[in-house]
């Protein structure tokens, strides 16, 4: 079964940006607007299976952010189709939504709800969470007196506790000391051996052979490479040298 | 698709909203106390005092205006902001984005209960008896509160393509202080103009407040229709414009 299809899938956006005043949009109704479009994806097409885990590589600026932002349907693709089948859940950016004048515990529920949680979940995993990210005493505490270590381990600790069917993960992989990160490493691992499908981008090309067995190789928004996560790896490891 | 707990996340949402606002003052929620009784005094003070008037009771009238106006304009302003505010939430967590500015109204319903508690307490300092007609406030409050919540949705999406949105939004609470009847009373308006009047949410809650507490007796049937009517109408526009806006959020923040 077909967890992720996409099929065609374009993405443009404006060069300027999206920021405007009434005045910027008086100035192009005026002018008649002639703003210059820039690709991050296009004409995308892929699948993931069930069970499958997918790594996204790519130099910066390659389309990596925006394939995932498309899939948890953060922003709509302006052309193609886009199919997910199954609960998602997406760790794009550690600690979104967290606020530092709420306690751990807040920033906690709060997290998890966001996450797709429900409150019954929420309670059940409250302590196996604590626990994972390691804060201790302070989850009782306001966030701003945590170490920024430690607000990456309990946002961390609240997302790999979610349980969906597809994972996707952002540049994640690099949070906390080597203990914390070895613990993230084996809790993701299981969540593949639980046969859930997974999609990374990272820049940890080590991480990646570990956590996935397919890969796809973004350059300024197409697909140049996929296949077997170590064919990728090396040949675009091959091109990145090639270049320097 | 979101499979989430909808309910939950709000919850969650609205508790954030209303603990960061109030965990940073020394005075807390006193404050939203403090504010309604400061603004009742002075308006008093120039309006009975300064200027001749002879109206009874008129700390309760004017307070009766202030309480929902307050929560109007708050609700509004941080509403019409809300979606900006939180754009690592809009751009970095798939929810539903409509929690956001649902979440700032409601947190701020929780203010509005505790400004109609003075209300109530004043009301009865003032002389005025709880009485049967006391039963209508919820309804015309829930009504009221449909009607901020369909303008916040709109002005929240118009304001993530255009900025100056919160400015125009400042500026009509400005002009709204003066055209809802807070510091006067509905009986000095022109004939001509009292359908209109009628007809704005924020006028026609403070005119039916005052007749359920001043005259202890039920709004107007006709007053109720419109106030019912008006914010449905409001809610369905409001929630049709966030849903056609929202498509491109992420390309705005």
């Amino acid at each position: 079964m077909n967890r992720i299809e996409f099929e065609g899938v374009s993405k443009k956006f404006l060069l300027e940006g999206g920021r405007k005043l009434l005045r910027g949009h008086l100035r192009d109704l005026w002018k008649g607007a002639g703003s210059e479009v820039f690709y991050a994806l296009r004409e995308l097409s892929f699948t993931v299976r069930e069970g499958e885990s997918l790594a996204v590589i790519g130099s910066n600026g390659a389309g990596k952010s925006t394939l995932l932002n498309v899939i948890t349907r953060l922003c709509p693709p302006d052309e193609g189709r886009v199919s997910i089948h199954g609960r998602l859940s997406a760790v794009l950016e550690l600690g979104s939504g967290f606020h530092n004048d709420l306690t751990g515990i807040e920033n906690l529920r709060l997290n998890a709800s966001l996450f797709g949680m429900s409150r019954k979940q929420t309670a059940e995993l409250f302590e196996r969470i604590v626990a994972f990210s390691g804060v201790g005493e302070f989850i009782t505490q306001p966030l701003r007196t945590y170490s920024a270590g430690m607000v990456m381990r309990l946002a961390f600790s609240v997302a790999i506790h979610v349980d969906p069917d597809i994972l996707v993960v952002d540049e994640a992989f690099g949070v906390g000391d080597d203990a914390f990160q070895a613990k993230c490493i084996e809790r993701m691992l299981a969540f593949r051996r639980a046969g859930k499908t997974m999609v990374c981008v990272s820049h940890s090309m080590g991480t990646l052979r570990q956590m996935c067995d397919r890969a796809l190789w973004l350059d300024h928004g197409q697909v140049i490479l996929q296949g077997p996560v170590a064919e990728v790896i090396a040949a675009y490891q091959g091109r990145t040298v090639a270049r320097a | 698709m979101w499979h989430g707990d909808y309910r939950f996340v709000l919850e969650n949402l609205v508790l954030k909203d209303f603990k960061v606002r109030y965990r940073n003052m020394s005075l807390g929620v006193f404050w939203s106390l403090l504010n309604p009784l400061i603004m009742m005094t002075v308006l008093t003070l120039v309006f009975t005092r300064f200027m001749p008037n002879t109206t009874r009771g008129y700390p309760v009238a004017v307070l009766c205006g202030l309480v929902p106006f307050n929560f109007f304009t708050l609700a509004w302003a941080n509403g019409t902001t809300s979606l900006i505010d939180n754009a690592n939430l809009i751009k970095r967590v798939p929810i539903p984005r409509e929690v956001v500015p649902i979440s700032i109204v409601l947190s701020n319903c929780l203010n509005l209960a505790i400004q109609f508690g003075v209300l109530f307490a004043f009301t009865l300092i003032f002389g005025y008896r709880a009485n049967a007609a006391w039963a209508w406030i919820p309804l015309i409050s829930f009504f009221y509160i449909l009607f901020v919540l369909g303008l916040v949705l709109a002005t929240s999406a118009l304001d993530v393509y255009l900025r100056d949105m919160r400015y125009v939004v400042e500026s009509a609470n400005t002009v709204l202080f003066w055209l809802v009847p807070i510091v006067y009373g509905f009986d000095i308006i022109p004939g001509g103009f009292r359908q209109m009047y009628e007809l704005n949410p924020i006028a026609a809650m403070v005119m039916a407040l005052r007749r359920i507490i001043m005259q202890a007796s039920a709004p107007a049937p006709t007053l109720v229709w419109k106030l019912a009517l008006g914010s449905v109408a409001t809610l369905g526009a409001g929630w049709m414009i966030f849903r056609a806006l929202e498509r491109r959020f992420y390309d705005h923040l």
